[in-house]
């Protein structure tokens, strides 16, 4: 069993159960299923840009929901979680979509411009950045869903130079409110990068590089992946 | 623990990522403070008159509209040639308490750029501009002068190439800058506190103009007409006639933009709306020959307006905006915008005897794409 979390995020398409398939293949422990959304404001241009090709696919909400219960076929003991925006699920209905994402083999959710403010009663699984005060760490941990998404940096997702050097502070003070596992996501790309921030953190989400990857087929993203699942292990081999 | 701010009705709120939340609390804060503080308020009259020249003055329009007492609200003699300087002088001094040295704004018609690049050269704040290159084309000469006035304009190269991508790219800085920036959102729209902030600092509009009205007329308008993108310069003057039971309100949309007309609630750019989208809630593109009024969502205290009945929202075509644009220029010598032209080319056909309309802003910026057509 691992020790240390790998989280791949991809695009909900229509060759993502295959993909899904091949980074699981390759190592990783928990896939997010991007719902795209027209106006994704936390993404960068990586996951905008797929957003765009997804959506051009027709990769609406029922196309996903479809997509996602087509990868729990394939990927049978693998968390899966829808990542998306709050628009869909105002359109589609909260409840309804929650409800759905779950019978179609979610085992929770991300809504990314929905802070634990907002309709704190769905489940799901919150995230804090470094902008994030205590209280609302305390706040966010009690509300989450299994882990914490800790968003290494203040910006928009996307590959960086390094790791950002505000993870070692946020996963401090995550620490010092919650027991929950603390994953970190954003700017993580290279498996020097996935290896530095398992260090500080229980686990990795990587998501823009995955993307890129995935272009060049299943296979690809498969050793892409086993790069970052070998940079993780080594953390804990030490 | 758990509050939902800034809510009008169900729109409104904040829909927005973590990362921004703390700085939406540190800007409510400073806002409340700032807005019950004499010495903030003291400052942005004396800027708003020797900077701004406020009070603007009220026109009546003999020849436009015959068979009908029209006034005209003259936001379009504002310093830089629109409404949008009462919020960008607003929001500049409150970035200022705040500490904020670097300002970001999305624009469209480039009307609140170049009031945010004004306001920025006034008080040397640096300055960053996103605007779509569809708008870049259409309002050249705004571009420039954000340019003159020391701003970086960014072109954004993606989607509709308009004032929504801008919007979102803005808001995209903001994340990746909170520290050090101040998001100057140009209209009522965006998360809480924004929608109130631009509202109370547009108020002035409103206030002014019922004074003036009353004191040409005697009594108030039957009807408060105004065009709606965002909605900005109309929730600024129907701040001063809200209360006013028996004046109707009226804002006039863009055809092919109307998102109080044919939109429905969804979420943009942090807030619930009524918003131009489909039935998944991807946001459909608007339509105007009015870059200032091609945006799919609206402020949510219009939403909000409309449900109540307190207020009606009509549209206008750009043929209608286009003819009430030249009618405008040829009877009465002034040239609007062709945002407020959408709501002039309503105004004339309403039955009502008197008449306030917000000639938000001027057409300057308008002339190649008329002169086109």
């Amino acid at each position: 069993m691992s020790v240390k979390t790998l989280v791949v995020y991809l695009m909900a398409g229509p060759d993502t159960p295959e993909l899904a398939a091949a980074a699981v293949a390759g190592g990783a422990d928990v896939v997010e299923l991007g719902f795209p959304f027209s106006d994704p404001l936390a993404d960068g241009p990586v996951i905008r840009r797929a957003a765009e090709r997804a959506l051009a696919q027709g990769m609406r909400t029922r196309a996903c929901l479809d997509c996602l219960a087509e990868t729990r076929e394939l990927v049978p003991d693998t968390p899966l979680v829808p990542m998306t925006y709050a628009a869909l699920l105002e359109a589609y209905g909260w409840d309804r979509f929650a409800g759905d994402a779950r019978s179609g083999g979610a085992t929770s959710l991300i809504v990314a411009d929905l802070p634990v403010d907002v309709r704190p009663e769905l489940r799901r699984i919150q995230l804090v950045a470094p902008t994030s005060t205590d209280e609302r760490m305390r706040i966010a941990a009690e509300h989450t869903d299994g882990w914490l998404y800790l968003v290494t940096l203040t910006g928009t997702t996307g590959a960086r130079a390094d790791v950002s050097p505000a993870l070692a502070g946020l996963v401090e003070r995550a620490r010092a409110v919650t027991d929950v596992p603390l994953y970190a996501g954003f700017g993580i790309s290279t498996p020097e990068q996935a290896r530095a921030a398992a260090e500080l953190a229980d686990g990795i989400v990587v998501g823009s590089r995955p993307i890129e990857v995935a272009e060049e087929g299943p296979e690809a993203l498969q050793r892409y992946v086993r790069t970052l699942r070998d940079a993780v292990d080594s953390v804990v081999a030490v | 623990m758990i509050s939902t701010p800034g809510l009008y009705g169900t729109y409104g709120g904040r829909y927005v990522p973590e990362t921004l939340i703390p700085a939406l609390d540190e800007l409510e804060a400073g806002w409340r403070d700032a807005w019950t503080d004499e010495s903030f308020q003291a400052e942005l009259d004396e800027l708003g008159r020797n900077f701004g020249g406020r009070p603007t003055p009220l026109t009546r329009a003999e020849r436009f509209a015959l068979g009908t007492r029209l006034s005209l609200k003259r936001e379009d003699l504002l310093h830089t040639g629109a409404h949008k300087l009462n919020n960008a002088l607003g929001q500049a001094v409150l970035a200022r308490r705040l500490g904020k040295r670097r300002i970001v704004a999305e624009t469209g018609a480039g009307q609140h750029g170049v009031a945010t690049a004004t306001v920025c050269a006034r008080f040397g704040l640096e300055c960053v501009v996103y605007m779509g290159e569809e708008d870049m084309r259409r309002q050249r000469p705004n571009v420039e002068r954000m340019n003159l006035l020391g701003a970086e304009v960014r072109p954004v190269d993606f989607g509709t190439r308009t004032l929504k991508e801008a919007t979102s790219e803005a808001i995209r800085d903001w994340i990746t800058n909170v520290e050090t920036t101040h998001y100057l959102i140009g209209s009522c729209v965006g998360p809480a506190p924004y929608p109130e902030i631009v509202r109370e600092l547009q108020a002035v509009i409103g206030r002014e103009a019922r004074g003036q009205f009353l004191a040409a007329e005697q009594r108030l308008p039957e009807v408060v007409i105004a065009c709606v993108g965002g909605g900005s310069n109309a929730i600024g003057i129907f701040a001063g006639f809200v209360d006013d039971a028996e004046v109707r309100l009226v804002g006039v949309e863009a055809a092919d933009a109307a998102s109080l007309g044919t939109g429905k609630p969804a979420v943009l750019h942090g807030a619930r709306s009524s918003v131009l989208s489909d039935e998944d809630g991807q946001i459909a593109d608007a339509h105007s020959i009015s870059a200032g009024l091609d945006y799919p969502g609206v402020g949510p205290e219009h939403a909000w307006l409309r449900d109540s009945g307190r207020a009606d929202y009509v549209s206008a075509t750009d043929d209608e905006a286009l003819d009430a644009f030249r009618d405008l220029t040829r009877l009465e010598g002034i040239i609007p915008a062709l945002e407020p032209a959408h709501a002039l080319a309503r105004a004339r056909e309403l039955d009502a005897e008197l008449v306030l309309v917000c000639l938000s802003g001027r057409g300057d910026k308008d002339l190649e794409e008329v002169l086109a057509r």
